[in-house]
């Protein structure tokens, strides 16, 4: 759902990243792929063909959108280097909303036991809360809750459903 | 946004609707089960026939404990209603070891008398005679597993558990949400009633000692809260909702308190003690791993809980009054959910098996253990109040569905739900008390 905080946010941000950000945060743009991508994925698969060397970036109908879910390996609480980036923006739009909170929500793989999973699931949340801190975000903006495997977003038993469910949501309440 | 009457807890577990097996139970793999002889009950009333067939619960009681064998109806030679007529020649001659007899009278608009008698058919002698007046349309079907849990114990030594309840949670679709229900049922299928639902996930029933109470953790209102529910007029109170998690709760044995799990702000999971009265809690644990899924050992001393503290998840003990944690665990990468036999000789498990998650069962003294499921993410692990049968949440196909096991792992039983939905976390009652 798109807050009113979210759309000032957003061009919050696209200011920022026109301006004072630059040297401390890699330029997002272009995003790597936009073939495919939906508003809210984080999908970063590479569409260079083998042997065709031309072509050229299309414009992206998202960007400055920041995607709103990361996803963590196998019994991992670790956020992949891929997904930093996402998550200092993230740390941006914070420290210049001082007013602004966030919701981290954790989850987890349907395997094992649920409440050890409602464990795994905070566990995440957590590794992004002390990532966005560490980039300055007071912890008064940040709340974190864990679902463990009681919300998953694939209803599936292969390994592509787990990987969809091992996340964490960033939610900003109105 | 969601609905702000986000979830209803539905008062009165006896005003609720009844749905009736709401559970299709199917026995799998039976030992060697003793040939038995139910005769259909008689029948003494102003109806053609009685309110309930109480043979027929008798017969199906039995018959899906997975150690009897009631031989049909056709088979017999004789329908005796009272013992003075049975002819232990003839059942001798049908082939059946023990032969059960009685009947119903009615003696008012809704009381009834249901009387039985069971016999040794070798020994030609009675084994138990039992009448129990003043039983109404509603209690019959209770009456009915009374009888049953008698004769079940007098055949087996066993005391029998047909007239328990069994706690469970189920999720179904609904729109583009999902709708969480807490339901509580007699421990075959019938009787189902849902006493919490919410478009929020419930986790974690657990009964009181004196089968009461559930306490229950729920999402309303987006986090975690520690509910204590009283079945009967179904007021509830809210005795944990601290900053992160507040989940696991476990009763200790005498009622008082429960055993749960609370995160803080930092996410670190301990256990902690919570004095339901006063809401005071002392903390057990301190490690900065994950300490979840406390449970008290049935004489109150230790609590049984999950930490990630060497790696991976396995079961530790720490006394009850605090002190060190010892570890309790050795076998395989993954232990977890740790629930005592009511007798504290076994303890149940979550244990992976070379990649399959399954239930087992540690003997306590001589540190074995024994996979009882066969499925690849079986859960939840509760023992019945006889400490013979474990119930747990199995996959099939994309849902969960309720498997029984005898905690020998000879008699297992699936429990289909006629309701559909994806039905998970089952807890078995405590024997009631009368």
């Amino acid at each position: 759902m798109m807050s009113h905080f979210k759309l000032f946010a957003l061009a919050a941000i696209s200011i920022l990243l026109m301006s004072c950000a630059q040297d401390t945060i890699p330029d997002p743009e272009p995003v790597e792929t936009t073939y495919g991508g939906d508003a809210d994925g984080a999908s970063t698969d590479g569409v260079s063909g083998d042997a065709y060397g031309g072509g050229e970036y299309l414009d992206d109908p998202t960007a400055g959108e920041l995607a709103m879910v990361i996803y963590f390996e196998f019994d991992s609480s670790e956020v992949r280097a891929q997904d930093q980036d996402l998550v200092a923006r993230h740390a941006m739009q914070l420290g210049n909303n001082l007013g602004a909170r966030v919701r981290l929500e954790g989850h987890a793989d349907e395997r094992g036991s649920r409440e050890y999973n409602i464990g795994l699931g905070e566990r995440r949340a957590q590794a992004v809360r002390q990532m966005l801190m560490i980039q300055g975000v007071s912890p008064d903006q940040i709340s974190t809750v864990s679902f463990g495997e009681e919300r998953p977003v694939a209803f599936g038993s292969s390994e592509s459903d787990y990987a969809q469910n091992r996340r964490v949501e960033f939610t900003y309440p109105n | 946004m969601l609905s702000k009457l986000r979830y209803i807890a539905l008062i009165g577990l006896f005003a609720a609707t009844v749905s009736q097996a709401d559970l299709v139970i199917d026995v799998q793999g039976v030992a060697q089960p003793t040939p038995v002889a139910i005769v259909p009950f008689g029948w003494e009333g102003n109806a053609p026939s009685m309110p309930l067939d109480v043979s027929k619960v008798i017969t199906d009681d039995l018959k899906r404990s997975g150690r009897f064998a009631p031989v049909s109806e056709d088979k017999m030679l004789q329908k005796p209603t009272d013992g003075a007529d049975v002819d232990f020649q003839d059942w001798s001659f049908v082939g059946v070891e023990a032969v059960v007899v009685g009947k119903v009278i009615q003696t008012g608009d809704n009381a009834y008398t249901l009387q039985f008698q069971l016999f040794d058919v070798f020994g030609r002698r009675q084994l138990v005679g039992f009448r129990m007046p003043g039983v109404t349309r509603a209690t019959m079907r209770g009456a009915a597993h009374r009888a049953a849990d008698m004769i079940y114990e007098k055949l087996t030594g066993i005391k029998g558990v047909f007239g328990t309840k069994v706690a469970y949670v189920t999720a179904k679709q609904q729109g583009e949400g999902r709708l969480y229900s807490l339901i509580v049922s007699d421990q075959d299928g019938f009787n189902e009633h849902t006493v919490m639902e919410s478009t929020d996930p419930i986790m974690s029933p657990a009964w009181s000692p004196d089968s009461r109470q559930l306490a229950y953790v729920s999402f309303e209102d987006s986090k975690s809260s520690i509910f204590v529910q009283t079945l009967r007029t179904g007021n509830r109170f809210r005795v944990s909702s601290k900053p992160g998690i507040n989940g696991a709760p476990s009763f200790s044995p005498d009622g008082r308190k429960l055993v749960v799990t609370l995160g803080g702000v930092d996410g670190n999971l301990d256990i902690y003690v919570l004095d339901i009265n006063s809401r005071n809690v002392t903390r057990l644990t301190t490690h900065r791993a994950i300490d979840t899924e406390g449970t008290w050992s049935p004489d109150g001393d230790s609590i049984y809980f999950t930490s990630d503290r060497s790696g991976g998840p396995q079961i530790y003990r720490v006394s009850a009054s605090g002190g060190t944690p010892e570890r309790v665990t050795f076998e395989g990468s993954y232990n977890a959910r740790p629930r005592l036999s009511p007798d504290g000789s076994r303890l149940a498990m979550v244990h992976n098996d070379r990649g399959n998650y399954r239930i087992a069962v540690m003997n306590l003294e001589r540190k074995d253990l024994l996979v009882l499921s066969k499925g690849r993410q079986d859960e939840s692990p509760s023992f019945s109040p006889n400490s013979d049968i474990l119930i747990y949440a199995t996959r099939q196909g994309r849902n969960g569905v309720l498997e029984t096991v005898s905690a020998d792992g000879l008699i297992r039983q699936k429990m289909a739900s006629r309701a559909g939905g994806d039905v998970r976390e089952p807890v078995w009652s405590p024997f009631p008390r009368f």
